[in-house]
């Protein structure tokens, strides 16, 4: 059995990428809970995370020639932003409620912090096998 | 690097929160100006806030938020009949500006929210990008 490392991290190097990326997307909600006409965005992390997950494991397919199609070509990078349906929404327009982004980022921020210790214990496993302790 | 463009997204929304905070004090401070005319009274400033769009594509989230600039509000100014004052114009009359104070609380009051909140967002994604760093370790 071939070792691949990209394949040793499991799916948690993608949530990592889509968890940062949603970071940013709710940070710059509450960076505009001010301005008028904003709408509060965020992305679908189930459906993002299967299309990230859909790229890496996609590019290990081999092709013969340029004309074959890799499948899931839609990858975090370029994940669909949806708008976020407003409950209360200001008479300016904003569609920002302060109380739900500020959830929202902590929820993603201890997600994230989740993946990360998934990560450690994962290169833990390696490096104890390695060394052969 | 996402969490990278936290910095720049909450950055921008703190520096445009407190041009908020110092025209909201501006306003306070100038509320009770007195004036012989129109022209010269004090009028309420208050600051336009704006997605900034630029050097962004459409379909990226990470928005930042610009101050498009500060306009002076065009509501009524306060006139009061008071002949003894020294400014006052040759019908008795001293102009003072149109500042609403309880107007002012609550914008004051809804800048230092903003503000916290996006010190906070600052903050948890230092510490998640510190942690990243020490991944494995």
């Amino acid at each position: 059995m071939r070792f691949n490392l990209d394949k040793a991290m499991g799916i948690y190097e993608s949530a990592l990428y889509v968890r940062a990326k949603r970071g940013s997307i709710l940070a710059s909600n509450l960076a505009n809970s001010d301005t008028p006409n904003y709408k509060a965005r965020d992305i679908d992390f189930k459906s993002v995370l299967k299309n990230a997950a859909g790229v890496s494991a996609a590019s290990n397919l081999r092709t013969t020639s340029a004309k074959h199609i890799i499948p899931g070509g839609n990858s975090a990078a370029s994940a669909e932003l949806l708008y976020r349906h407003p409950l209360q929404a200001a008479i300016d327009g904003n569609t920002v409620d302060a109380q739900i982004e500020k959830t929202k980022f902590a929820e993603n921020a201890m997600q994230y912090q989740t993946t990360l210790s998934f990560l450690t214990g994962k290169i833990k496993n390696l490096t104890s096998s390695i060394k052969g302790e | 690097m996402s969490l990278m463009s936290v910095f720049d997204i909450s950055g921008s929304a703190l520096s445009a929160q407190s041009i908020r905070l110092n025209v909201t004090s501006s306003n306070l401070a100038n509320a009770e100006t007195v004036s012989s005319n129109r022209e010269q009274t004090y009028r309420a400033r208050h600051p336009v806030f704006a997605a900034a769009m630029q050097g962004f594509s459409e379909k990226s989230a990470s928005v930042g938020v610009n101050v498009k600039g500060v306009v002076e509000s065009q509501s009524e100014l306060r006139m009061r009949y008071q002949p003894e004052h020294p400014l006052s114009n040759e019908d008795g009359y001293i102009f003072l500006p149109n500042v609403n104070a309880i107007e002012e609380m609550a914008n004051m009051i809804s800048a230092s929210r903003s503000y916290e909140y996006n010190v906070e967002a600052m903050n948890t994604s230092k510490q998640l990008l510190l942690a990243t760093l020490r991944l494995g370790q």
